[in-house]
């Protein structure tokens, strides 16, 4: 299995105060789902935005597919901030020509067809969509990209239930297997399932990385349970 | 195929019995075609690797059978199925008699209980 994201020994300062991250190191692979958990200031984001290039460590490195994170990661990582990278002008169908201008691997015919499976209108204005709906029409245009690495910065954060069971159909189908996807969260048992592997973060730091079938055959918890018993203990 | 999952338990062994129940009842039939991990991970929800590792232990256990370009196939060796019926009796009887201990009961005591409640259960079937 090739490697996709790993990070090594890294550590992030944002001021003289504390540390967001300290000595964060993990690798993961091609085909993978995996969840990265931690509480609100965690440092999920954090990470996100390094293995996306928006940030750098301040110490430790960061590469995507052996390759120093930098232009040539970019090229092969789609990133969906947490907030909406579209103007609110624009229509659904000017996004989408907005995401074709900027990446050569943007498949526009994946985003019609996964936009339509969403039940986005492409006529609408972006500005008029519903938080749901932005959702949808991000995580759309996210994975729309060939690319090697998927980073999700909380796709799931203020939707209903029957939108929530749509971006997990999405993920579930449009995923592939030569790439790895990272999902943040902090909504465990909604998604837990779609994982194939988790990262806990807590202050800053990975207390736990394990694959969650083993969480629940060694532990016999879910890997809910597993979330606030490790979080209990700060 | 719609089924409840609890997190607790490894979801690829879930996910085992509940076919292996299928071809028990009769739902799945030998010979029968099954759904590519594709599409029972979108139907269920579920991360496709662990579909594929559901049917890799299905395969080992010879309960399925991958027909190369074609799909993957309940098996048709009767054998199999009765052995799957026996070894999901077994585990259903380890639970009851363990069960049972626990609850202060004699080996013979079970099986008197046992054949009550059967010949109890016969008795209302044929009313």
């Amino acid at each position: 299995m090739s490697s996709i994201l790993k990070l090594t020994s890294v550590s992030k300062r944002y001021t003289s105060s504390r540390n967001a991250l300290h000595n964060v190191s993990f690798d993961l692979q091609a085909g993978k789902v995996v969840g990265l958990l931690g509480s609100n200031g965690s440092g999920k984001s954090t990470i996100m935005k390094m293995a996306a290039g928006l940030l750098q460590p301040t110490s430790g490195t960061v590469s995507v597919t052996g390759i120093p994170v930098g232009t040539a990661s970019k090229a092969v990582t789609s990133f969906m901030p947490d907030r909406p990278m579209t103007e609110s002008w624009m229509r659904v169908k000017d996004a989408v020509l907005f995401y074709q201008d900027f990446f050569s691997d943007f498949d526009k015919v994946k985003a019609t067809e996964m936009l339509r499976f969403m039940n986005v209108n492409e006529d609408e204005r972006v500005g008029a969509l519903s938080k749901g709906m932005s959702e949808r029409l991000h995580l759309s245009l996210a994975l729309s990209r060939n690319a090697k690495l998927y980073l999700l910065d909380e796709p799931i954060g203020g939707v209903d239930l029957v939108a929530r069971d749509k971006i997990l159909d999405a993920i579930l189908q449009y995923y592939s297997e030569e790439s790895c996807l990272v999902v943040s969260t902090h909504l465990v048992s909604d998604i837990e399932r779609i994982f194939d592997e988790v990262v806990f973060i807590r202050n800053g730091s990975v207390v736990l990385h394990e694959e969650v079938e083993t969480i629940r055959m060694k532990y016999g918890k879910s890997v809910e349970e597993k979330f606030k018993e490790v979080y209990a203990e700060s | 195929m719609t089924m409840e999952f609890d997190n607790n338990q490894p979801i690829y062994l879930q996910i085992m019995n509940h076919m292996k129940r299928q071809i028990i009842v009769g739902k799945l039939k030998p010979g029968d075609k099954i759904d590519s991990v594709r599409e029972l991970a979108a139907e269920l929800q579920i991360n496709p690797n662990t579909i594929q590792r559901t049917f890799q232990e299905l395969e080992r256990e010879g309960i399925v059978e991958t027909r190369r370009g074609l799909g993957r196939y309940v098996t048709s060796e009767e054998s199999t199925i009765m052995s799957i019926k026996k070894e999901m009796a077994g585990e259903l009887l380890d639970r009851f008699v363990i069960g049972m201990r626990e609850l202060g009961f004699e080996s013979k005591d079970i099986i008197t209980i046992v054949s009550e409640a059967v010949s109890e259960k016969d008795k209302k079937g044929s009313e």
